[in-house]
């Protein structure tokens, strides 16, 4: 009879006791709440509102239906899925390329290399995609000069169904992958180097020591690579935005872009909200995929 | 002899690739600074110049004309620097108690703080929007300020550098009866210094560069920040890239000015917290 309040005088004893953990927490954590915590909660009971200028009324699981029946909405998820498994995987391959080739040399190459492919990670989307732009461009860009240089026909790079999200796929992996090369470098200086030079006593040869020591050892690093350039990827939204704006025919489309349209365009909030969550869950199936296919032992 | 020919080929083709590759990413940027010296009648011109032959201010200076672009800059600056201060020490705190302070729930907050930074930003930026809206905030700096100091990542990379802290030093100090508030100050914040640089220049840099939020919580031109106003530019003269490519330059030079004088901790920032 007397445990509950027992207990309950106990916690709020071990509380004060540690007061000093939770009043460094609190200054974060309570805008984290406010700024963050809530608004997920809040986006996730919005979802079930038509919610614009018109309207607030609570319709349950209509906007779920709705965009699931949406050409549109679907195009736009084809599109996400087809740029980031475009970029992540080649992403992935350039970092480990370039981790593997700078390796052997001393320090200060590495270290140039290591900043050169960082450099343009702390230009902003929106300059990239500027001048990227002007690149493409049909009649006076960089490209298509070097296209005729080659002697090749020039190519409408953003104007075409085709070569759309192909020409921003390709751009965001020559420009990205920065990171992820200083990630892999860090972790292949950690790998004892009589690991190598046993192999190659051994007589292995380059490929064999790359996929049975480097890559295995690699692992958790490439998996953490991969996850956080999945989540990036799949919410690109700046180069739509400045690029192509979803088109042409909505070939560019991705989720975020329409996120935005529906809910600052359209004004269709409680949709906008709907697709936001499918996202969510989206990003969440995903990560715990990657994790089970590449995870399984890869304690963190 | 033989076998050292062979590893200095093997060398040469290495730098061979890894020249392509980063060249492959250097052009642009290059184009773009090239671009910004041209003179405008001459970027719509078959073939292009590679090296601009006679290279002029002129872009620069009509930019500059447009008072506006100051203003935006000013404000990419407020609103960089206090965020990034405003992350420095919440961070800081909360990543110190999170990694050396134990106390019931301490364990969930952390897991809180780990999901939340795989939730992708469209799904609190509509509800964000309406609150801020409701708030009267809507075109201030507070609307461009807050939500960021909120972002997760800050406390992750703290907590993780906070754990290789020794114990001891931490005990130590409590022994000679230093406060909790004092052991912070005197003893985490000089020792944190390396992660707290690392923490800001990642911040400053992101949030100069941040354009979504920023583009939907302003709606006049003298609350845009750099890279928001870039785009209206973009918009407004969509094909005088000479132009737009001095303005892009402007904007680019801040950011890679400081990542050249921080190059190492920004080398070393990125594997806190994935390389154990």
């Amino acid at each position: 009879m007397n445990e509950a309040p027992v207990k309950q005088r106990s916690l709020v004893r071990e509380i004060w006791k540690n007061r000093a953990g939770y009043l460094f927490v609190i200054p974060h954590f309570a805008l984290f709440v406010v700024f963050f915590l809530v608004p997920v909660a809040w986006g996730m009971y919005l979802s079930l509102f038509d919610y614009n200028v018109f309207s607030r009324t609570f319709i349950g699981l209509e906007n779920y239906k709705t965009i699931f029946g949406d050409w549109l909405f679907l195009r736009a998820l084809r599109n996400t899925f087809f740029y980031t498994f475009g970029v992540v995987p080649l992403w992935l391959g350039k970092a480990l390329l370039v981790t593997v080739l700078i390796y052997p040399f001393r320090k200060s190459i590495r270290t140039f290399f290591k900043a050169a492919f960082y450099l343009p990670h702390v230009t902003s989307t929106v300059i990239i995609s500027m001048i990227w732009l002007w690149v493409f461009n049909p009649n006076f860009g960089l490209l298509n000069f070097a296209m005729r240089t080659l002697g090749l026909e020039p190519v409408i790079w953003l104007g075409r169904t085709a070569t759309a999200m192909p020409s921003l796929i390709i751009m965001q992996v020559i420009m990205g992958g920065g990171s992820t090369i200083v990630l892999l470098s860090a972790a292949m200086s950690s790998i004892p180097e009589y690991y190598f030079e046993a192999a190659t006593i051994e007589g292995a040869n380059s490929w064999t020591i790359f996929r049975k020591i480097t890559i295995p050892l690699l692992k958790p690093t490439i998996l953490y690579a991969m996850v956080m350039g999945t989540i990036a990827n799949f919410q690109t939204f700046s180069n739509i935005y400045i690029m192509t704006k979803g088109g042409p025919q909505f070939s560019t489309t991705t989720i975020a872009f329409l996120v935005y349209e529906t809910a600052f365009v359209d004004y269709d909030l409680g949709l906008a909200s709907a697709m936001s969550m499918v996202m969510f869950a989206i990003l969440v199936v995903l990560g715990l995929v990657q994790f089970k296919w590449l995870g399984s032992n890869v304690e963190y | 002899m033989r076998a050292k020919t062979k590893t200095n080929i093997k060398k040469a083709i290495s730098l061979l690739i890894l020249g392509i590759l980063a060249s492959l990413a250097f052009i642009p940027l290059y184009w773009m600074v090239a671009t910004a010296f041209t003179k405008p009648s001459l970027t719509l011109k078959f073939p292009p110049e590679i090296i601009p032959r006679n290279p002029t201010l002129d872009n620069f200076k009509e930019l500059f004309q447009r008072k506006i672009i100051f203003r935006w800059t000013l404000n990419s600056v407020i609103v960089s620097g206090s965020v990034t201060i405003a992350q420095i020490f919440f961070c800081a705190m909360a990543g110190y108690s999170l990694a050396k302070k134990r106390f019931p729930g301490g364990k969930a907050l952390f897991s809180v703080y780990i999901a939340s930074m795989m939730i992708p930003t469209q799904v609190t930026l509509v509800p964000l929007y309406i609150m801020i809206a409701r708030m009267g905030l809507v075109n201030t700096y507070a609307a461009l300020i807050l939500p960021a100091i909120a972002a997760p990542f800050g406390v992750f990379l703290m907590r993780q550098f906070m754990l290789s802290v020794p114990s001891e030093i931490i005990e130590a100090a409590r022994i000679d009866g230093a406060s909790e508030f004092r052991t912070f100050t005197k003893i985490i914040i000089p020792i944190s210094k390396p992660a707290m640089a690392v923490l800001g220049i990642f911040t400053f840099v992101g949030q100069w560069n941040s354009f979504l939020w920023p583009l939907v919580v302003t709606n006049t031109s003298e609350m845009r920040v750099l890279q928001a106003g870039l785009s209206l530019l973009q918009e407004q003269v969509p094909m005088q890239y000479s132009y737009l490519m001095a303005s892009a330059t402007y904007s680019a030079i801040p950011m890679i000015i400081v990542f050249l004088a921080f190059q190492k901790y920004f080398l070393r920032g990125i594997t806190v917290g994935a390389v154990k």
